[in-house]
C-alpha cells in the first residue's frame, strides 16, 4: 500500500467530519464529529510513522488521543450544564454568552 | 490481502461515517461511529500500531463512546434536524469538497519529507511494537507525557465543577 492511500482516505474522513459539525444543529452530534476528525488525523501520524520508519507518531497518537478524552469529558459536562439552564442541547440556543 | 483489507475498511469506515453524521437520533450516531472506531483501529493495525489499536478500542470505543451514550440517553434530547438555511447545505458541501481537494493534491504531489527513522517493520516484528513504543514514550516524550497527565487531571477538576450543582 503506498502512503497515498492513507493520506486521501485521512482527507476523506476528515471532511466527513468538517461536513458533520458544519450541518449539525445537535451539540452533542457536532462533538462526536470532532472526534471523528481527531480520528483522521491519528491515521495520517500512524501512516507518516510506519512510512518514515518512525515510531514517534505512535507517541503522538497516544497525546492526541488524551486530549480528546479530557475535551470529551469538559465538553459533555458543559452540554450537561447547558442542558440545565435551558433544557435544550440545540446550537442555535448556545448564545448565551453574548451580552 | 493487504490491499483487500484496506479497501473493505476504508469503506467500512466512510459509510459508517457518512451515516454518523446523517442521523436523526443520536443513538443511531453513537452506534455508528462505534464501527466506524473499531474499522480505524483495524487500518492502525495495518501501519504496524498494534498498541495504538488496542488503545482505541479500549479507550475511543470502550470509554469516549459510553460518556457519549450516557448523556444522550440522560438527556434524551428531541431531534433537531439539521442546519435552518437552506443554502447552508450547499455552502457546507462546497467548502469541504474544496477543502478535501487540496488535501489530494497536497498529498498526491508530496514527497515523503524528514529523516528515515530505523524502526523498520522487520525491526518492529522482531523486538515488538509495545516495548519499542514504551522505549520511546518514557525516554524521549517523557515530559509530554507528564504534561498529559496534568492535562487530563485539569480536565478531571474542571468536568467535576461544571457537573456540581450549584
Amino acid at each position: 500500500m503506498l502512503l497515498e492511500h492513507y493520506l486521501i482516505l485521512s482527507a476523506v474522513i476528515f471532511g466527513i467530519g468538517m461536513t458533520g459539525v458544519l450541518i449539525q444543529r445537535n451539540l452533542i452530534l457536532m462533538f462526536m464529529s470532532i472526534e471523528l476528525m481527531l480520528n483522521a488525523v491519528n491515521i495520517n501520524l500512524a501512516a507518516y510513522s510506519k512510512y518514515l520508519s518512525q515510531i514517534s507518531g505512535q507517541v503522538f497518537i497516544i497525546f492526541i488521543m488524551s486530549v480528546a478524552a479530557a475535551e470529551a469529558a469538559v465538553g459533555l459536562g458543559l452540554i450537561v450544564s447547558f442542558y440545565r439552564n435551558k433544557q435544550t442541547i440545540n446550537s442555535d440556543e448556545f448564545k448565551i454568552l453574548k451580552w | 490481502m493487504e490491499k483487500a483489507a484496506f479497501y473493505i475498511l476504508s469503506f467500512v469506515i466512510i459509510i459508517s461515517s457518512v451515516f454518523m453524521i446523517t442521523r436523526k437520533n443520536p443513538v443511531h450516531s453513537v452506534l455508528w461511529m462505534l464501527l466506524t472506531f473499531f474499522s480505524v483501529a483495524g487500518i492502525f493495525i495495518q501501519l504496524n500500531a498494534e498498541f495504538v489499536a488496542a488503545i482505541q478500542v479500549i479507550v475511543y470505543a470502550g470509554a469516549i463512546l459510553v460518556l457519549y451514550l450516557f448523556v444522550v440517553m440522560l438527556l434524551n434530547p428531541k431531534t433537531h434536524g439539521f442546519a435552518k438555511i437552506p443554502y447552508r447545505y450547499g455552502m457546507t458541501i462546497l467548502v469541504v469538497i474544496v477543502f478535501v481537494l487540496q488535501i489530494f493534491m497536497a498529498a498526491s504531489m508530496s514527497k515523503v519529507l524528514g529523516l528515515k527513522g530505523m524502526i523498520t517493520s522487520e525491526k518492529m516484528a522482531e523486538i515488538g511494537n509495545v516495548k519499542l513504543f514504551g522505549a520511546e514514550l518514557f525516554s524521549t516524550y517523557i515530559v509530554p507525557f507528564e504534561i498529559a497527565s496534568i492535562l487530563l487531571l485539569v480536565a478531571m477538576i474542571g468536568a467535576i465543577v461544571l457537573a456540581l450543582r450549584k
